[in-house]
């Protein structure tokens, strides 16, 4: 008997993500400033527990460092849940689906004129009696849905796209961003936490007295650990208010930098509820969305039974793999002003980006007008 | 009616695929999962478009069914939150009670409406919720033409 290794579909998915746990993690390629935060959070609770608590416990309430772990236990699950987790990932179009939109499109755009530039790929969708457009995604071959959003660095089409955090090691989107907003807050509340119990710290142990013992680590630590809340303070705090306000007013960030909703076309935010409460309800209590991915699904290599798939889905994937190019030819792609160069040759390089505004694909936290403009230095001054 | 095709096995061994219809999302409402209930003009010969219709406004059910924000939500929200979310290791979530139900309910429309029509419905959840796939067959026997799905010689 042969035993074949099963290969799973998040092997072959496209995209520049990396996949841990035979595809239970989900993260983005550059994990550095990942491991940078991952160390900053536990290198100074350590030192909190290892240093202050001892003596808090003693001095002050045995409830001073009970509170902290189970604040840090809080901040790291919801950094980890973050990081690890789907965003909202929207898989690239079959070819068939693929073709099927082209077809749209050219007997949407009816003859065009050699010579003459074809229109951009836009559809014009009504939500809420606004006129919303949609994009079409060169690299995913579909219209992204309203509030969807291609991720250049992880070359994914994401829904309900919010930034590309490199703290995180991950995009935040629809399926993370109420716990990327948690582990803001919660971070937020525990940096407050072990500054202030810091200074009351050097305050018991008066002040002048405190550095004299200047053999021992713990005002050493004291000092680093003042000095890292301090700046990150500023950054994380600032960076949870900013998120507050979006959540508030059902916003993402990227909507926000590119200013969708800021009024100057006249055009209101469709999907505000017109209602804070209501705003921030749907974001942080909505329904838990399921990832559409399927990472784990095992990919059917030859017509031996199917497993997790849905066995009528499964085989109409495999048959219609060698019917297909029977069926309909490949339209090829038309190239207009939105195409990148690279992509015009062939629709099956699927590799390119959407350039038709190349900043809804880098969406850094810092140029946003609002608040969080030092939110690059944010944590860079840990 | 044409009983070449009894059920789905049959389909698959005896029939060649001959087109595929995508019905897209409807965005009207917003971004909840709701699909078009325009009849597509290449099934017009295949199935009525009541029954059509019924099936997608079924699955718009299921859908906003799902995604509905409301004391059940909020609660599930809540307490998972308080368990830093690791009760969904225990319990299923409503979203993917709510998936297998359309998952059940797709197989079972296949099996009693579609199949023996000589069309197949995949679950929106393996196309990411874009789109609803009706994958249109031919009967391999029949000497039509293979592209059109619109004049089969297995009439019913």
């Amino acid at each position: 008997m042969i035993t074949r290794k099963v290969t799973r579909k998040w092997e072959k998915l496209p995209g520049k993500n990396t996949f841990c746990c035979d595809g239970r993690v989900m993260m983005a390629r550059q994990k550095g400033v990942f491991y940078l935060t991952l160390f900053l959070i536990i290198g100074t609770c350590s030192l909190f527990f290892a240093f202050e608590c001892p003596y808090l416990a003693v001095h002050l309430s045995p409830a001073i460092p009970v509170f902290a772990v189970l604040l840090f236990v809080f901040v790291m699950a919801m950094l980890l849940r973050t990081s690890f987790s789907d965003p909202g990932v929207l898989p690239r179009a079959l070819p068939e689906e693929a073709n099927f939109i082209e077809m749209e499109i050219e007997a949407a755009n009816g003859n065009v004129l050699a010579g003459q530039r074809p229109p951009p790929r836009i559809k014009n969708v009504q939500i809420n009696n606004q006129i919303v457009k949609l994009k079409y995604c060169y690299t995913c071959k579909i219209f992204r849905p309203p509030r969807a959003s291609h991720c250049s660095i992880c070359d994914n089409c994401v829904d309900r796209f919010d930034h590309h955090c490199p703290w995180v090691g991950n995009c935040v989107g629809k399926r993370n961003y109420r716990y990327f907003y948690l582990f803001t807050l919660s971070l937020s509340l525990l940096t407050i936490y072990i500054f202030a119990f810091d200074i009351v710290h050097v305050v018991l142990r008066e002040y002048r007295n405190f550095f004299e013992h200047v053999v021992s680590l713990t005002p050493h630590c004291t000092v680093l650990e003042v000095l890292v809340c301090f700046f990150t303070l500023w950054s994380v705090v600032g960076l949870t208010g900013f998120h507050t306000y979006l959540i508030s007013l059902n916003q993402t960030t990227n909507e926000d930098i590119k200013g969708s909703w800021s009024g100057k076309n006249r055009v209101q935010n469709p999907y505000s509820h017109k209602n804070i409460i209501e705003n921030c309800c749907e974001v942080l209590c909505g329904p838990t969305y399921p990832s559409v991915l399927d990472r784990r699904g095992v990919m059917l290599e030859d017509s031996t039974s199917p497993t997790s798939s849905d066995a009528s889905a499964a085989s109409t994937h495999k048959s219609s793999n060698p019917v297909s190019q029977t069926t309909k030819s490949s339209a090829p792609l038309i190239p207009n002003e939105h195409t990148p160069d690279e992509a015009k040759p062939s629709i099956g390089a699927g590799t390119q980006k959407s350039t038709s505004s190349p900043k809804e694909e880098k969406p850094p936290s810092p140029t946003s007008p609002n608040a969080v403009a030092p939110a690059v230095i944010k944590e860079s001054a840990h | 009616m044409a009983t070449e095709f009894h059920n789905l096995q049959e389909l698959r061994h005896s029939a060649s695929l001959a087109n595929k219809v995508f019905i897209q999302r409807d965005y009207t409402d917003g971004t909840v999962c709701k699909f078009q209930t325009k009849f597509p003009s290449e099934l017009e010969s295949r199935i009525e478009r009541t029954l059509f219709e019924d099936t997608v406004k079924m699955l718009n059910n299921y859908y906003a069914e799902a995604e509905k924000i409301g004391g059940q939500s909020y609660l599930e929200g809540c307490l998972a939150c308080l368990t830093i979310y690791l009760i969904f290791l225990c319990i299923e979530t409503r979203y993917e009670k709510v998936l297998k139900k359309i998952s059940r309910y797709i197989q079972e429309q296949n099996e009693k409406v579609y199949a023996p029509r000589g069309l197949l419905i995949t679950d929106p959840i393996e196309r990411g919720m874009r789109v609803i796939e009706i994958s249109v067959y031919e009967d391999r026997g029949s000497s039509g033409s293979s592209s059109g799905s619109s004049t089969t010689s297995s009439g019913r």
